[in-house]
């Protein structure tokens, strides 16, 4: 009751002083809160990163509403796209069409926010992305609403192409998924490959639920590539990974950003995984400049699963948004106008700066290789200085 | 195109081979008995694995950690639980609608696997997420020049060949084989001969859809994977290759399940398109085939053609 007083001081001056003394105080309360948005994952193959994603912008609400500095108070809409557009459509729609809901944070699965950017233009909702990468989510569209403050495959496989050349590997075998997502890695990594001088002997396009690839990896075992490069999410990752083995490939297993989690290891075990690559806008949570505190803040908020991956893009960008309602107020349209100028704005992932599709330029790649059961920053792990080896290095 | 290379290849094709057919052979009889399509049959593979799972994690809590005592206690585990299954859903659900238009038995199952898949996904605990299956059976390999021969790929085929060999042992050599053979031939006169037309139905069901979940434990021995979903393309595969085999033939289903795992093996290996399209092509053949023999390559003896 005291925080909302001092609110109602801040907002109306002195001369309110003595009316919101004499109890309108509770009345500012019911009037302040402000209705947000989650859409991820939270089940199937990739709920892992969905429910890391939730927690931190959970996080970041409930930081917020123990300001007591805030204006107002946060309530968080939860809702689950299974990482199938149909079903995120559905939700997208749901949302947008929920006039309390002032702004959302949305989507890991790139082929669902590629299905979902319209609905939140029709309804004129602002939406940041907080983890698909596909380039197109932001560039391909001029829905001011959209922005997304992770990086895209653009930047990640320009990086992974150069990094792989430069560890001396010279052929790969590719094995993508057919969703925009698997695709636009495939197109993408091998265009940067093709400048780096690395060859792709074969490609393979794939459903996202397929359980057999030992037809793919026979053919491609015949042409014995240094790297398989893996474009795809984690559920089918480990099953190529797991196939490989069986077949006895003993190729480096090059995956992107999608395989990036925990659960990699829970479907396959340390052993398995051991050596395998993945690349990742941003850098580990501890490395961000505001990584600390949101490990801190995470863990004293006793969630029984990490924040993964995009966890803390889902903390900055829901944050974001709530400095957008703090700054313009629950209003749809300020909001995005309010986006259209975000320059070097703090974040715990570093300045957010969107440019005029709302991509926040994102500079910073991290290379990861599995060692022991964990993802491990390359410049950090064993393998970069030489105690362990991948296969087929010299 | 080198010799290791087609090795590889027809090694896959077998093992698969051998897990369609074991789920066609389940249609096949289900069909041969009461005339009836089940389509709940992948799902209620599916549950069956998922109890040999759970079973395992039970053993795994306990401290047995023998993997062959593991292995066979699981497919037990989830023989039974299927057996069961198979066997309530045709008292239940199948002899009730005995007397109704075929067509109101293929859409109740078909309604029950959806209820079963969904089931699992929301009330397993992480049921919606991929489960790690353990790797039960050694893991040793040869290496034939460009062809890993791996010991469990062995292991599965022989066993999925002995239950089939088995199972037809059963049919044509025990009074159980006979009673069934008898009531697929013709009920009425069963039933006069003194056969429990009821025990040999539910028999019938209790061992067809065992014999699918030895195609699911098989299935998640060979991916060390399982998931929800995993019954409805084994489902629909199985269902397809005991048509095109010929449905109420045992040899029609094994030949349909080895004939569409080597049509997914050539549509991936010597297609000059992406094999994302290997489904595609297997089920379009199916197709051609459907058309050119329609009671299936080879026909039900006692089929009545029209």
């Amino acid at each position: 009751m005291k925080h909302n007083i001092n609110r109602v001081l801040h907002s109306f001056g002195l001369m309110t002083t003595t009316v919101a003394g004499l109890g309108f105080g509770s009345v500012a309360l019911a009037a302040d809160t402000v209705e947000l948005g989650f859409i991820g994952p939270l089940t199937g193959g990739v709920s892992s990163v969905g429910l890391g994603g939730r927690n931190s912008a959970e996080l970041a609400v409930a930081l917020r509403n123990a300001d007591p500095d805030s204006k107002y108070h946060y309530e968080l809409q939860v809702l689950d796209d299974e990482c199938k557009p149909n079903v995120g459509v559905q939700v997208a729609t749901k949302l947008a069409a929920n006039n309390d809901v002032v702004g959302a944070v949305a989507h890991y699965c790139s082929a669902v926010a590629m299905g979902t950017v319209d609905v939140y233009h029709r309804f004129g909702l602002p939406m940041t992305v907080w983890g698909a990468v596909l380039p197109d989510i932001t560039y391909g569209n001029d829905y001011p609403e959209i922005t997304r403050v992770n990086g895209t495959m653009i930047n990640q496989n320009e990086v992974a192409a150069k990094f792989m050349t430069e560890q001396g590997y010279k052929t790969w075998a590719v094995i993508h998924d057919t969703t925009d997502y698997g695709k636009g890695h495939n197109k993408y990594f091998s265009t940067y490959l093709a400048e780096n001088g690395g060859e792709i002997l074969s490609s393979f396009g794939v459903t996202s639920d397929q359980q057999d690839f030992t037809a793919e990896l026979t053919q491609i075992k015949q042409g014995n590539p240094d790297v398989i490069f893996f474009a795809g999410l984690t559920p089918i990752g480990v099953r190529v990974r797991q196939q490989m083995d069986k077949l006895g490939i003993d190729a480096v297993f090059q995956g992107v950003s999608g395989i990036k989690s925990d659960a990699f290891f829970d479907g396959l075990g340390g052993d398995l995984a051991e050596g395998s690559l993945t690349f990742l806008e941003g850098a580990p949570a501890e490395k961000l400049p505001g990584g600390e505190y949101f490990l801190s803040e995470y863990e004293k908020a006793g969630y029984d699963r990490s924040p993964e991956a995009y966890g803390p893009f889902a903390f900055a960008a829901m944050d974001l948004l709530i400095d957008a309602v703090e700054t313009v107020g629950p209003d749809r349209e300020k909001i995005v106008e309010y986006m259209g100028t975000v320059e070097n704005h703090e974040s715990i992932t570093g300045p957010i700066s969107f440019d005029a599709n709302g991509q926040n330029t994102v500079a910073r790649i991290t290379s990861y290789v599995a060692q022991d059961g964990a993802w491990v920053v390359w410049e950090d792990s064993e393998y970069a200085d030489g105690t362990r080896s991948l296969p087929g290095m010299k | 195109m080198d010799l290791g290379l087609i090795a590889q290849f027809l090694a896959n094709g077998i093992v698969l081979g051998t897990m369609y057919a074991l789920v066609a052979v389940g249609f096949t009889l289900f069909f041969g008995v009461l005339d009836v399509i089940k389509f709940s049959h992948g799902d209620v593979l599916m549950l069956g694995t998922f109890a040999g799972f759970t079973v395992w994690l039970g053993l795994e809590a306990v401290g047995i950690i023998n993997p062959w005592l593991q292995l066979v206690v699981v497919l037990i585990a989830s023989m039974v639980v299927t057996a069961a299954v198979g066997a309530a859903i045709a008292k239940w659900l199948v002899l009730p609608l005995k007397k109704a238009p075929p067509l109101n038995t293929l859409l109740v199952t078909l309604m029950l696997g959806t209820a079963i898949r969904e089931a699992v996904r929301l009330f397993y605990p992480d049921g919606s997420n991929p489960k790690a299956f353990p790797a039960l059976l050694p893991d040793a390999s040869i290496d034939l020049g460009g062809f890993a021969l791996r010991a469990d790929s062995v292991i599965l085929v022989v066993a999925g060949l002995l239950l089939i060999a088995g199972l037809n042992m059963m049919l044509n050599r025990t009074r159980l084989g006979l009673a069934i053979r008898a009531v697929a031939q013709d009920e009425e006169t069963a039933q006069i001969m003194g056969i429990n037309y009821m025990l040999v139905v539910l028999a019938t069901f209790a061992i067809g859809s065992g014999v699918a979940a030895f195609a699911g434990v098989m299935n998640g021995l060979y991916y060390n994977e399982i998931n929800f979903g995993m019954g409805l393309l084994l489902g629909l595969i199985g269902f397809s290759a005991a048509i095109v085999g010929g449905l109420g033939n045992l040899y029609g289903a094994i030949l349909g399940g080895f004939l569409f795992a080597g049509l997914q093996v050539v549509g991936s290996a010597l297609l000059p398109f992406a094999s994302a399209y290997k489904d595609v092509f297997a089920f379009a053949v199916v197709i051609a085939i459907m058309a050119w023999k329609p009671t299936g390559l080879i026909p039900e003896r006692a089929s009545e053609r029209v």
